[in-house]
């Protein structure tokens, strides 16, 4: 009885697997054009990256990405669904298929690229770890920072910067750690910390939120590289390709001075570099299985790299960063992208 | 007749009730094994594909992230594997002080509930109607950002003789130092508590013999608070306090209570007592008035009376819904996460999870741990439940 049990066990589960065959991860280009719109992750809220106004509409660098990859892959900005996350969710978020493109000011780390499964198309901000503090306090530098509470968002490599910091410089602090990153900004406000640490980008963008935004300083020390990126998961590297180059052009039409303004001007253009960027010539999109004009497409609805850097963060927003490491290379900065050819 | 049943024919194997139902259990059992090794294999070739690192390896690997309270020595260069150590005291922590203030709690307002004055019994049945009805995760999120987040900050601290401080970082209190010397003192007490339970027997057995009541109660305090004193006093006071002191940004030393922790505990257990006082209150309904009758008739006070005849027998219908009670509060002690208390799921089922990356392995050990915990707090919760059942002889 026990024997003919534990054999009709084994055939039913062998039948099983043998009828389902390998499992399939499915091919994330395949499933965006068949629902029509991407669903792209972003932050909970983080003014000049991605930020929901009053009526619900996202705008911000991290959206840019994701509405430039619409407009390469469906010749339409708008076709783009988002998902707010905090920082802890977003990886399991993205590895689950609950979204298409990670674009959440996510540094770019080794174990994020290897381990969690997935992939960095880029860079669209190069950014670095810093401390905001109360001015009542009088603190100049973070070497005075010694037995402070520090208040950091969970999740984040900034979480790990910050200990790898204070061990280093021999000193001690007490870490109270938030979900959400408005809850951190509110605790440095209420006292519950005297430090909040987050990217500098961040830390600036959670200022103009706080009541009081003057009482509140930024200390000069930058204490990480903070390389942020969109990310894809494994396995589909025709998706990999599109966003990685979306991000590419954006580059590359601000370089050869294309914008969203001149853009119909320039495709009468002669230079064989903008001819083939733009589609006139030859069929670079179609290699990337995307329409000819998918260059044009993102500029015009877009813009290039320094539009949109300067309408969410730059001198067309309230944070006015400057563009620092973000310039172009032949601006003395580090964007840089592969050429189109 | 005889040769009529004899001749009835054997129905065939797949008519047989018992072959039949042998062979449905065997086929439900095989498609539950086969769906679980297809869930199995497909999360597996799947991690796979993605190139998602797996197994249990990442518990020994450095955790690189502080966290603000852990009940054993944590730093940034111990584990995964201990973080999730930190982290499940951290939630036993809460959930075994709070089942403790909320049964207080709930059975005070429970009985309160049923008092005959007046003021006493409506703002007991206030109390429960409040708490009950309002969601747990908001009151928590009351508890820490509205009462806690209006406490002063730590150069203005409230104080009380400088020793203890309360201020926006937390409940600051003196901490003990033990001195060599001092295990007398816990070694005296379990002697106490030891010759308490004698007493209590030897009283038991007299009032039984005799019908002499002796007082066990105070002649137990006398034994388990008197003993370790003088113990203490002989041995020559072998304590010191560690007082904190404003050093810096915050207070150093001494012991502190975050006001996460406060918040949660606060929440859990207050909220809890209300659906306990509910319980405590329908339990002690459920005895027929004739005991109390019977109670006073026979000479007992009233005191006596809610001791001896009514609690004993309202814990038989109390217990059930009580561990129920227990259950939800552990449960609900999850909710940590959203207000930075660093319980399981918000460092490792949260933080750790983030950092690794590895989603199966780490939700796999914490609902374990919930799992665990549920089930124990159920089995003595049922063990208790049999001795505090009704015995029928």
């Amino acid at each position: 009885m026990k024997k003919s049990f534990a054999i009709l066990a084994t055939t039913a589960t062998l039948a099983c697997v043998l009828a389902n065959g390998t499992a399939q991860a499915g091919a994330t280009l395949d499933a965006v054009k068949k629902k029509g719109f991407i669903q792209c992750g972003v932050s909970d809220g983080l003014p000049g990256f991605s930020y929901a106004d009053d009526k619900g509409k996202f705008s911000g660098i991290d959206v840019d990405v994701c509405r430039a990859a619409a407009a390469a892959l469906f010749g339409d900005a708008g076709k783009v669904k988002y998902t707010p996350l905090t920082a802890k969710e977003r990886f399991t978020a993205l590895q689950s298929g609950e979204i298409d493109v990670l674009s959440r000011n996510t540094t770019w780390t080794s174990t994020r690229d290897s381990a969690l499964g997935l992939n960095f198309t880029g860079i669209t901000y190069y950014d670095g770890q810093g401390f905001m503090v109360n001015k009542k306090l009088g603190v100049k530098s973070a070497k005075e920072l010694d037995g402070a509470t520090v208040c950091i968002q969970a999740g984040t490599t900034t979480e790990l910067n910050l200990s790898d910091y204070f061990r280093a410089n021999n000193m001690k602090y007490t870490p109270v750690t938030y979900d959400k990153s408005d809850e951190s900004a509110k605790s440095l406000e209420t006292g519950r910390c005297d430090v909040l640490t987050s990217d500098q980008s961040q830390l600036y963008a959670q200022r103009i939120k706080l009541a009081t935004p003057d009482d509140f300083v930024v200390l000069p020390e930058v204490i990480s590289k903070e390389p942020l990126g969109p990310a894809v998961r494994h396995g589909d590297d025709e998706w990999f390709d599109i966003v990685k180059w979306t991000l590419f052009a954006m580059v590359n039409t601000e370089e050869m001075g294309i914008d969203s303004k001149n853009v119909d001007e320039k495709l009468k253009s002669d230079n064989p570099d903008v001819k083939r960027l733009l589609g006139v010539e030859g069929d670079k999109g179609k290699d990337l299985g995307l329409p000819n004009d998918w260059v044009v497409q993102i500029v015009k609805q877009v813009g290039n790299y320094g539009e949109v850097f300067e309408r969410n963060v730059g001198q067309g927003s309230p944070l006015k960063i400057e563009r620092g490491l973000n310039a172009l290379w032949s601006q003395g900065g580090l964007q840089y992208a592969p050429p189109v050819r | 007749m005889a040769d009529q049943q004899g001749g009835v024919a054997k129905p065939p194997f797949w008519n047989d009730p018992t072959i039949r139902s042998v062979a449905f259990q065997i086929i439900a059992l095989c498609v539950v094994v086969g769906i679980g090794y297809y869930l199995f294999h497909n999360t597996q070739t799947n991690l796979q594909q993605r190139g998602i690192a797996s197994g249990f390896g990442f518990l020994q690997n450095p955790a690189g992230f502080g966290i603000i309270q852990h009940l054993i020595p944590y730093n940034e260069s111990d584990t995964y594997g201990r973080v999730f150590v930190v982290g499940l005291l951290n939630t036993l922590l809460v959930s075994v002080l709070g089942i403790l203030l909320a049964t207080f709690l709930g059975f005070v307002i429970g009985v309160a509930r049923l008092s005959r004055n007046w003021l006493v019994a409506k703002l007991a049945m206030v109390y429960i109607e409040i708490f009950r009805n309002i969601p747990l995760l908001l009151q928590i999120f009351f508890w820490y950002f509205a009462v806690l987040r209006n406490v002063p900050s730590p150069r203005q601290s409230l104080e009380l003789g400088d020793a203890v401080f309360l201020n926006i970082r937390g409940f600051y209190l003196p901490a003990p130092v033990f001195q060599p010397g001092f295990w007398v003192v816990p070694l005296t007490l379990l002697v106490g508590v030891i010759a308490t339970v004698v007493v209590r027997r030897w009283a038991h057995r007299r009032q039984e013999m005799t019908g002499q009541p002796f007082h066990a109660f105070y002649a137990g305090l006398g034994l388990m608070l008197g003993l370790p004193l003088l113990a203490f006093a002989l041995a020559g006071f072998p304590l010191a306090w560690d007082y904190p002191v404003l050093q810096g940004f915050n207070f150093q030393g001494g012991f502190v209570i975050i006001p996460e922790l406060a918040a949660l505990l606060f929440a859990l257990s207050i909220y809890t007592a209300a659906f306990i006082a509910e319980i405590v209150r329908s339990g002690i309904q459920a005895v027929s008035h004739g005991q109390t009758e019977a109670a006073y008739s026979l000479g007992l006070k009233p005191g006596q009376t809610l001791r001896l005849v009514i609690i004993p027998q309202a814990m038989r219908v109390i217990i059930p819904p009580l561990t129920s009670q227990y259950l939800n509060l552990a449960k609900n002690s999850s909710l940590a996460a959203a207000i930075a208390y660093p319980d399981l799921v918000s460092i490792f089922a949260g933080t750790v999870l983030n950092q690794t990356g590895q989603a199966i392995e780490v939700i796999a050990m914490t609902m374990a741990v919930y799992l665990t915990v549920s089930l124990s707090i159920s089995l003595l919760m049922n063990w208790y439940n049999r001795r505090a059942a009704l015995m029928e002889r």
